[in-house]
C-alpha cells in the first residue's frame, strides 16, 4: 500500500450530501478485474454527457480543478455498496484524500487500505474549508498526517483526529495482512478452540 | 451476577482473536461468499504475494451480480462479464475452493444461496464483498459486507481487523396490518432513523413484529440494515430460525445438531443488557411504502405525495429535496399513486425469495401487466426458482404477461445488461434508489414484492390490498 505522510494541493468543493458508492463510480464499471484505470470514470454521471463529452459545469470538469488532490465533500460520503472501486477510483483520479462531516462505515475501511486519508470534522469547520475550496487552484491546503493538522491558505491550522492504529498504517504503508500473519500461531489456537468447543463451525 | 450481554457482544466476545492495545481486534471469521465482481483483485492480490488460502472450506464462491438472467445454455454475450465469471472459476480452481457453477441449480444471489445451503447459521459471523451481507444478521449471525482488500484478508487470515460496534436496538411493538410486510418495516425504519442513522452501530431488531416475521421477513429486513448505515443487522435466533436452518445440506446433523441448538440458545440478548442507541417503533401504524425520492430515506407510506422543499430550512437538505425531485421527473405535492412506471422488477437478495414471489403471484393472478408496462420476476436462486414453478407461480406470472427470468442480481445493480434507460422508471423490490443505480438518468421507485406487482398490473404506483 502507498504511503500517505502529508499532501499539499488543490482541494475541489463537492457540497452534495450522501454522495453514494454508485455516484462514485456506477455499477458498471465494475466488470473491470484490475484496481487502476477508474478515475476515467469517476462521477461518471455527473462529469459526462450522454454522447461521453464532458459536462464543463461539474467540478472536476473546471480547469481549476482537474489536478485536484483532496475533496471537501458533505456528510455521509461513501454510502451504499462495499465497492472497493469507488476509492480506486477516486485515487486514480488523483484525489488521495476525502474531508467531510461524515463518512460512510465499509468506504472508510476500504479508503485506508488504499493509503487514502479521510478527515472526519464538524460541519462548520468542513463548510469554513468548503469556502476556500470554492476560491480553486489560489488556495490550496495542507494535510500533514504526523501532526493530525490541515493549514488552511490563509494560515490557520485545523486539528484533527484519526484512529491510531489507520495513522501507524497509512504513514508506513504497512499491509494488513503482513501485519495480521504475524499473529498466526493466536489465529491457529483459536481454531483449535473452536474446533473442540463448537465443531459444527 | 456477571454484566448482561447484548446478541451482539456475545458473538463478537466469541470471536476475538486479539485485541491491541488501542482496541482495535483481530476478529475470526468463520464463513465467505465469494462473487465475481469484488473478489477478482483479491484473488490476484494473494498471487502477487505468494500467499494461501487459509481455510478453503471456509468459502463459498458463486456468480450472481454480472450474469446473464437469460437462456443460460448459451454463451454470455458481454466480453468482460463473461472474462470475470470465468475468472472466479478458475480461481475456484487454482486455490481449491467450493465453488458453485453458473448453471448449477444451487447457484443465485450471494445472499440468497448462502441460508438456502445451511452455509449461514446463527452465532457465526461471515464475511462476503457485499454491503447487503447484513441480510445474514436474520439468522443471529454477524455479517459484514467488506471491499476486497478485506476479502483478501479473510481469505489469506481467516480473519478481519475490526474496532468493536456500537449496540444500537430497534423494537418494533405490536403486530403489522394485514397486507404490511417486512420490506415496508425496513423502509419505514429507514425512513426514522435516516441513511447515516446507524453508523458505527449494529443494529438488533427485537420486538413482537420481529418475533413474528418469517426468515424470509427477517432476512428482508436485515438486508436494509445497510441503507440505515449501520454495520450489520442481528436478530435473534429462535424457533423460527433453528425449523430453517434444520436439515439444510450445509447445516449440523445429528449430535453435532443438538449441541449446536442448546448453544444458540444461549445467544439471544439477556435481560436488563445495555444498548448505546434505542429507537421503538410501533407497527400497528405503518403502510405499504415507497419511497419516492433518490435515497432510501426518502419514503413514504402510498397515501403521501412528493413532498414540497420550500418548507425545508436546511440549505443543503433543501437542495437535495430540489435535486431529488428533478431527477425523478416529479412535482411537489403529487399523489404517490400518480406516479406512471415503465419496467418493474421483482428480485434482489431483498425481496427474491418464495415468499416473496408468493405475494407477488396473489396480486398478478388472473390479472395482466398493464399496456406498456415491461414486468419481470428474477428468483434468488435456482432452488427458488424451481420451487416456485413446483407451485405453478412461474404459470401465474407469465399468463399475466410477466417475464419469468434465471436467477442473478439483475436490474437490481443493472451490470448483466437488465437495466432501465434513460429517464425511465421501474417499481422494484430492490434495496437502492440512487442515480443510475438501475441504470443510467433511470428513476426507481422501491417497494416490497405484492406493491411491485400491484404496480404493474395498474400502470402506477398503487396500494395492493385495493387489489386483494
Ligand atoms: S441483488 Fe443487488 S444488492 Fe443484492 S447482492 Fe445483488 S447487486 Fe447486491
Amino acid at each position: 500500500m502507498d504511503k500517505f505522510t502529508s499532501l499539499q494541493g488543490i482541494a475541489a468543493p463537492f457540497p452534495m450530501v450522501n454522495v453514494d458508492t454508485d455516484r462514485i463510480i456506477p455499477a458498471r464499471f465494475l466488470k473491470t478485474i484490475k484496481k487502476t484505470g477508474l478515475g476515467k470514470n469517476l462521477f461518471n454521471e455527473l462529469r459526462y454527457n450522454e454522447d461521453g463529452s464532458e459536462k464543463p459545469d461539474f467540478i472536476l470538469n473546471k480547469p481549476a480543478y482537474r489536478e485536484a488532490g483532496i475533496l471537501v465533500a458533505g456528510d455521509n460520503f461513501g454510502c451504499g455498496s462495499s465497492r472497493e472501486h469507488a476509492p480506486w477510483a477516486l485515487i486514480d483520479f488523483g484525489i488521495r484524500c476525502v474531508i467531510a462531516p461524515s463518512f460512510a462505515d465499509i468506504f472508510n475501511n476500504n479508503a485506508s487500505k488504499n493509503g487514502m486519508l479521510l478527515i472526519a470534522l464538524p460541519q462548520e469547520t468542513v463548510d469554513k474549508l468548503m469556502e476556500d475550496a470554492e476560491k480553486g487552484g489560489n488556495a490550496r491546503l495542507s494535510v500533514d498526517l504526523e501532526k493530525q493538522r490541515i493549514v488552511r491558505p490563509d494560515g490557520e491550522v485545523i486539528d484533527f483526529d484519526i484512529d491510531p492504529f489507520k495513522k501507524h498504517c497509512l504513514l508506513n504503508g504497512l499491509d494488513d495482512i503482513a501485519l495480521t500473519l504475524q499473529k498466526d500461531d493466536k489465529i491457529g489456537a483459536f481454531e483449535d478452540a473452536r474446533k473442540t468447543a463448537q465443531p459444527w463451525a | 451476577m456477571a454484566q448482561p450481554k447484548t446478541l451482539f457482544d456475545k458473538i463478537w466476545e466469541s470471536h476475538v482473536v486479539d485485541v491491541q492495545e488501542d482496541g482495535t481486534c483481530l476478529l475470526y471469521i468463520d464463513r465467505q461468499i465469494i462473487h465475481e465482481i469484488t473478489s477478482a483483485q483479491a484473488f490476484e492480490g494473494l498471487r502477487e504475494a505468494g500467499r494461501t488460502v487459509r481455510r478453503p472450506e471456509a468459502q463459498l464462491l458463486v456468480p450472481d451480480h454480472n450474469v446473464p438472467t437469460t437462456d443460460r445454455s448459451l454463451p454470455i454475450e458481454n466480453e468482460e462479464s463473461r472474462i470475470q465469471i470465468d475468472l472466479l472459476k478458475e480461481n475456484a480452481e487454482a486455490f481449491g475452493l467450493p465453488y458453485i457453477e453458473l448453471n448449477d441449480i444451487r447457484q443465485g444471489i450471494v445472499h440468497v444461496i448462502g441460508p438456502e445451503q445451511g452455509f449461514t447459521l446463527p452465532g457465526l459471523t461471515m464475511a462476503c464483498g457485499d454491503s447487503h451481507t447484513s441480510t445474514h444478521g436474520a439468522f443471529g449471525c454477524l455479517a459484514f459486507g467488506i471491499g476486497t482488500s478485506e476479502v483478501e484478508h479473510v481469505l489469506a487470515t481467516q480473519s478481519l481487523i475490526q474496532r468493536p460496534a456500537k449496540n444500537m436496538r430497534v423494537t418494533v411493538d405490536g403486530a403489522l396490518p394485514p397486507g404490511v410486510v417486512a420490506k415496508d418495516l425496513a423502509l419505514a425504519i429507514i425512513g426514522a432513523i435516516g441513511t447515516a442513522g446507524g453508523t458505527g452501530c449494529v443494529i438488533e431488531y427485537a420486538g413482537k413484529a420481529v418475533e413474528d416475521l418469517s426468515m424470509e421477513g427477517r432476512m428482508t429486513l436485515c438486508n436494509m440494515t445497510i441503507e440505515g448505515g449501520a454495520r450489520a443487522g442481528l436478530v435473534a435466533p429462535d424457533r423460527t430460525t433453528f425449523d430453517y436452518v434444520k436439515g439444510r445440506p450445509m447445516a449440523p446433523k445429528g449430535a453435532a445438531w443438538e449441541q449446536a441448538e442448546a448453544y444458540w440458545r444461549t445467544l439471544p440478548s439477556d435481560p436488563g443488557a445495555t444498548y448505546d442507541k434505542e429507537v421503538t417503533i410501533s407497527a400497528a401504524s405503518i403502510e405499504p411504502q415507497v419511497t419516492w425520492g433518490t435515497s432510501p430515506e426518502m419514503v413514504l407510506p402510498i397515501s403521501g405525495s412528493v413532498p414540497d422543499p420550500s418548507g425545508e430550512q436546511d440549505g443543503n437538505r433543501k437542495r437535495s429535496l430540489e435535486r431529488a425531485i428533478e431527477y425523478m421527473g416529479l412535482s411537489a405535492g403529487q399523489a404517490l399513486t400518480d406516479i406512471r412506471v415503465d419496467k418493474v422488477f421483482i428480485g434482489s437478495c431483498t425481496n427474491s425469495r418464495i415468499e416473496d414471489l408468493r405475494t407477488a403471484a396473489a396480486v398478478a393472478r388472473g390479472r395482466s401487466v398493464a399496456d406498456g408496462v415491461h414486468a419481470m420476476v428474477v428468483p434468488g436462486s435456482g432452488l427458488v426458482k424451481h420451487q416456485a414453478e413446483e407451485e405453478g407461480l412461474d404459470a401465474v406470472f407469465k399468463e399475466a404477461g410477466f417475464d419469468w427470468r434465471e436467477p442473478g442480481c439483475s436490474m437490481c445493480i443493472a451490470m448483466n445488461g437488465d437495466m432501465l434507460q434513460p429517464g425511465e422508471r421501474s417499481a422494484s423490490t430492490s434495496n437502492r434508489n440512487f442515480e443510475g443505480r438501475q441504470g443510467p438518468g433511470g428513476r426507481t421507485h422501491l417497494m416490497s414484492p405484492a406493491m411491485a406487482a400491484a404496480a404493474a398490473v395498474n400502470g402506477h404506483l398503487s396500494d395492493h390490498r385495493e387489489l386483494l
